[in-house]
């Protein structure tokens, strides 16, 4: 459908606007086929829900019609103002966003119930069920990405908050450090404490600053682009240029001393990296990248003990089994105790693993659906991240390009960083699991995320009239 | 930037094969290793979240498993603990599982093959797996009898069905509470077994089967049987029995338990001579016949084999290469002979089946968790120690060790219809040599003609002279005969 970068015989705007017009018709919206998506979605929320109940010994679960409903209005809303703001948008970004929270929502459930049941054993008081807040934040989540949809019409209207949002998102990320509003859990101090609500900043700054990056870069691009030194036989970009690279570096590591955040430091030098690499086109700026990745990293081997306790854990998780590693080990036996087809949702024993709702969510859903549930759920996350992509190449203007590539990429890094980490692929970081982990910030912020690849992909698809054609000029066509 | 674009996407889903190609290795390549490992306490909810099978004697449980409100779900019970320990072993969360908890483990815990229909079904169904259960072959009145008759004695019982190599009963004593060594308070678990540990008596050892003694005079019944097997000797041949008998190659001398000839004139048949456990007769007669024969004979009952009941039994031996004073004593079951309780009654049970030693077994039946039957044990003959005729002389020469002889506590014995039976037998008393404490014997066979029971008792702390076969173990096996035969 495009034309082969090296003919140049055709504009390449000019090729894809004829594709959409020669038919003479709208291109089809597929609406319908994301709300029958949606309907799936939540059937499937439904029988695990009451799988769990079951297996469990629990019974239909207190109040699950009410939940249900809920869950299912929800979704439907978020459907419906779809169809009426953004029409040409993607139609499986959405239902799958909504089916991991939904398959998030049932996990937390069961170790609700796990939690339930110890405490009954114990003769504890019962704890708090974590599932209704993690509805009440479905619900934030679901509000905020009608927001979106609803004010803004364009994402290149975002191309004019780019330094704002720079320095929204550079708040976002020091404001853990501000002495009383700041908390540290776990060990990490990535979390803003007010009333009796706590939030993780960071989550918000990842949006905020893949715009920053976008419009910053989009405007950058052509002088970054250029080539005065050669080294090694690569072309370096002039020193003057490097400015940019070396913040994003000197900040991460900021984050990682600081606040003492692995996967979050490793997330945003990451996303500027692959954003600059893309805007740019030169491939020295990744080996920089890694070469700068590779110098942060042994210095904080060095340096830092809480890295070097992550490093050691990773490569002899058993050696540590009581201490640093027993979140990692259990982790590995709840896999291995689901083998291929899982235990079955309710029958295996996923609280055994700390934090099994939030950082380890992918433990307990890949001990209890087995091997193929958890393809399934690394699929979903590699279609959401291609759809991703695609609204990338698909959009017309740079800006949208780097916007979506951008948001694609945090979604993607994420991913990678904490299935990897759960698997012992690479060492453990402390990142939320996008959609699935129990917490507020996390879901709200990716339920944005999709909002802004959503309008990105309308704005794609969307046939050529509708739109003034955005001047790409010359530039374009020569550096493709 | 399409290119560019392009080309992280591409970077990404190489990322995608590497955590899917991880997760797999995990999944299904890696789980055993995981799952073996000591710490993993999944395997132990998972295996303690399943209805494991029962352990019955008859149709009563001797093991079963109870559902508790804990977090591992079933507690494994022994209703009669430790009068069964010996049989059952225990099912430990520190310790693992001994007995037969550990050799039917694949039945007990549903995991066997045989349950693949079973299997399938639940899988389909939904259901969690159930265990199968364990008949074994003990004899309840029998292993009664032998608890009650080893109370307050370090000892061992086994009986055994001379016509299957069924095993009737089998018990230590002491014992160790199967229940508390699998319950779920893993403190209370250790301290106990420490205690078990520490006992002088070892109650962990598996005593019928695991302990090895000194036969002392019950082995003059292999002795007997290499003689009658030889051609040269018959229950009525003439042998030197004097007061002392000079040991070849040595100035020292084996004396008679009573100090006296064994008959007028120092001279006495074999059938008196087993009588009256003439120590003399035999050791003359163990250097006529030779060590090899000797060792051919306690072969051919069993000796020098590991039998697995399926628990695993010690290996009773005969000495490699004695010489003729060592040869003298092994005859009458000193020096280095070693046997099991089990062993000796396999030696009598071949006796009283015509010569055909028959494999000890424990384990009846295999059931679904339904409780059908899905496999029956068979009988299977060892091998054959003796002749039909030389096994049926042997018979007579323990009934005479019985009627006029050192086995005097077992006249009398009377089965269900009020009737006197005839019942063979053959005393020991054997000096173990470490803590001085003579190990008393008897191994008995009722009745004597197609016999329904071979017992041989032990009691390792016996009294000093060879009467204590009689005195100590004697009414411990008249017991237990009276309540096979009733």
């Amino acid at each position: 459908m495009r034309a082969a970068p090296t003919s140049g015989r055709l504009p390449h705007t000019g090729a894809r606007a004829m594709s959409q017009t020669e038919t003479g018709r709208r291109p089809a919206t597929r609406r319908n086929r994301e709300l029958f998506l949606l309907i799936i979605a939540w059937g499937l929320g439904v029988l695990g829900t009451l799988q769990v109940g079951w297996a469990t010994g629990e019974g239909t679960p207190q109040r699950f019609w009410i939940t249900a409903s809920v869950v299912g209005v929800l979704a439907l809303l978020a459907h419906i103002i779809v169809r009426w703001r953004v029409p040409f948008a993607d139609p499986l970004l959405l239902p799958l966003a909504t089916l991991l929270t939904i398959l998030g929502m049932t996990m937390i459930y069961r170790l609700d119930v796990a939690a339930a049941q110890r405490a009954i054993r114990n003769n504890s008081p019962p704890p708090t069920p974590d599932v209704y807040s993690q509805l009440i934040w479905f619900a934030v989540g679901v509000t905020l990405f009608i927001v979106v949809l609803l004010i803004l019409r364009d994402h290149r209207v975002l191309q004019r908050y780019t330094y704002t949002a720079g320095l929204i998102g550079l708040a976002l990320l020091l404001l853990p450090l501000i002495p009383g509003l700041g908390a540290t859990i776990n060990g990490a101090t990535l979390w803003v404490r007010f009333g009796g609500l706590s939030f993780q900043p960071a989550e918000l700054a990842k949006i905020a600053l893949t715009i920053f990056f976008a419009g910053y870069l989009v405007v950058k691009r052509d002088s970054l682009a250029l080539v005065r030194v050669r080294f090694l036989g690569i072309g370096l970009p002039r020193p003057r240029d490097l400015g940019p690279i070396v913040v994003a570096w000197v900040f991460s590591l900021g984050i990682l001393i600081f606040q003492r955040d692995l996967g979050t430091s490793l997330l945003f030098f990451g996303l500027f990296v692959a954003m600059l690499y893309i805007a740019t086109q030169r491939r020295s700026w990744i080996v920089l990248g890694v070469g700068l990745f590779a110098v942060g990293s042994v210095f904080s081997y060095l340096a830092f003990n809480h890295v070097r306790v992550r490093v050691q854990v990773w490569i002899d998780p058993f050696a540590f089994a009581d201490t640093g590693g027993y979140q990692i080990v259990q982790s590995l036996y709840g896999f291995a105790n689901g083998g291929m087809l899982g235990t079955g949702l309710g029958r295996g024993y996923p609280q055994l693993v700390p934090f099994a709702n939030t950082d380890f969510v992918l433990a307990a859903l890949g001990e209890e659906l087995g091997l193929v549930g958890f393809i399934a759920i690394i699929m979903i996350y590699a279609i959401m991240v291609q759809r991703g992509f695609r609204a990338a190449v698909a959009v017309r203007d740079p800006f949208g390009q780097l916007l979506a590539a951008g948001l694609s990429i945090t979604l993607a890094l994420q991913i990678f960083v904490i299935v990897g980490g759960v698997t012992r692929l690479i060492p453990l970081t402390g990142l939320t699991t996008p959609f699935l982990s129990y917490g507020g910030s996390s879901l709200i912020a990716n339920w944005i995320l999709v909002a802004l690849l959503l309008v990105i992909s309308h704005r794609a698809r969307q046939p050529i009239p509708a739109v003034e054609p955005i001047p790409e000029g010359a530039t374009q066509v020569v550096q493709r | 930037m399409t290119a560019s674009i392009r080309r992280i996407a591409v970077v990404f889903a190489i990322l995608l094969i590497a955590v899917l190609a991880n997760v797999t290795f995990i999944q299904v390549f890696n789980t055993g290793e995981l799952r073996a490992r000591a710490d993993n306490q999944r395997v132990l909810l998972q295996e303690y979240g399943l209805e494991r099978g029962p352990i019955l004697v008859g149709v009563d449980p001797v093991a079963r498993s109870v559902e508790t409100d804990g977090a591992l779900r079933y507690l494994r019970v022994y209703p009669d603990g430790e009068e069964y320990a010996s049989v059952t072993g225990f099912y430990s969360l520190v310790y693992g599982a001994t007995g037969l908890e550990r050799t039917e483990n694949d039945v007990l815990s549903g995991s066997s093959d045989l349950f693949f229909v079973d299997r399938l079904q639940q899988l389909i169904a939904g259901q969690q797996p159930r265990g199968g259960g364990v008949t074994t072959t003990i004899d309840s009145r029998s292993q009664d009898a032998a608890w009650a008759g080893l109370q307050g004695t370090r000892g061992a019982v086994v009986a055994i069905e001379p016509s299957t190599g069924r095993i009737l009963a089998q018990v230590q004593s002491p014992s160790f509470d199967p229940n508390v060594l699998s319950s779920h308070d893993p403190q209370s678990i250790r301290v106990y077994y420490e205690d078990l540990l520490a006992d002088p008596n070892q109650p962990l050892i598996n005593r019928p089967i695991v302990a090895l003694n000194p036969p002392g005079s019950t082995f003059k019944l292999v002795t007997a049987a290499a003689a009658l097997a030889s051609g040269r000797f018959t229950p009525e041949s003439v042998l030197p029995g004097p007061a002392e008998y000079d040991l070849p190659l040595s100035t020292r001398t084996l004396r008679n338990w009573t100090g006296e000839p064994c008959g007028p004139g120092g001279e006495v048949t074999l059938i008196e001579a087993l009588a009256v456990s003439c120590n003399t007769a035999f050791a003359w007669l163990g250097n006529e016949l030779g060590a090899d024969a000797l060792r051919a004979q306690a072969q051919a009952f069993g000796f020098d084999t590991a039998f697995e009941t399926p628990l695993r039994a010690s290996t009773s031996r005969f000495p490699d290469n004695p010489d003729a004073p060592q040869t003298a004593i092994s005859a009458i079951g000193q020096f280095d002979v070693r046997a099991t309780a089990l062993q000796m009654a396999m030696v009598t049970a071949g006796i009283g089946n015509n010569g055909i030693v028959m494999d000890p077994y424990l384990v009846q039946e295999l059931r679904g968790p339904d409780l059908s039957i899905l496999r029956t044990t068979t009988a299977n003959e060892f091998g054959t120690a003796l002749s039909a005729q030389n096994a049926a002389a042997m018979v007579e020469m323990m009934v005479a060790v019985v009627e006029r002889g050192t086995a005097g506590v077992l006249q009398g014995i009377t089965n269900a219809e009020g009737q006197l039976v005839r019942v063979g037998a053959k005393t020991g008393t054997a000096q173990t040599g470490e803590d001085g404490q003579p190990v008393a014997w008897m191994v008995a066979l009722a009745p004597a003609t197609n016999p329904r029971i071979a017992v041989a008792v032990v009691v390792e702390d016996g009294g000093q002279a060879e009467i204590s076969g009689n005195a100590l173990a004697g009414p411990i096996a008249r017991a237990v005969i009276e309540a096979a035969l009733r």
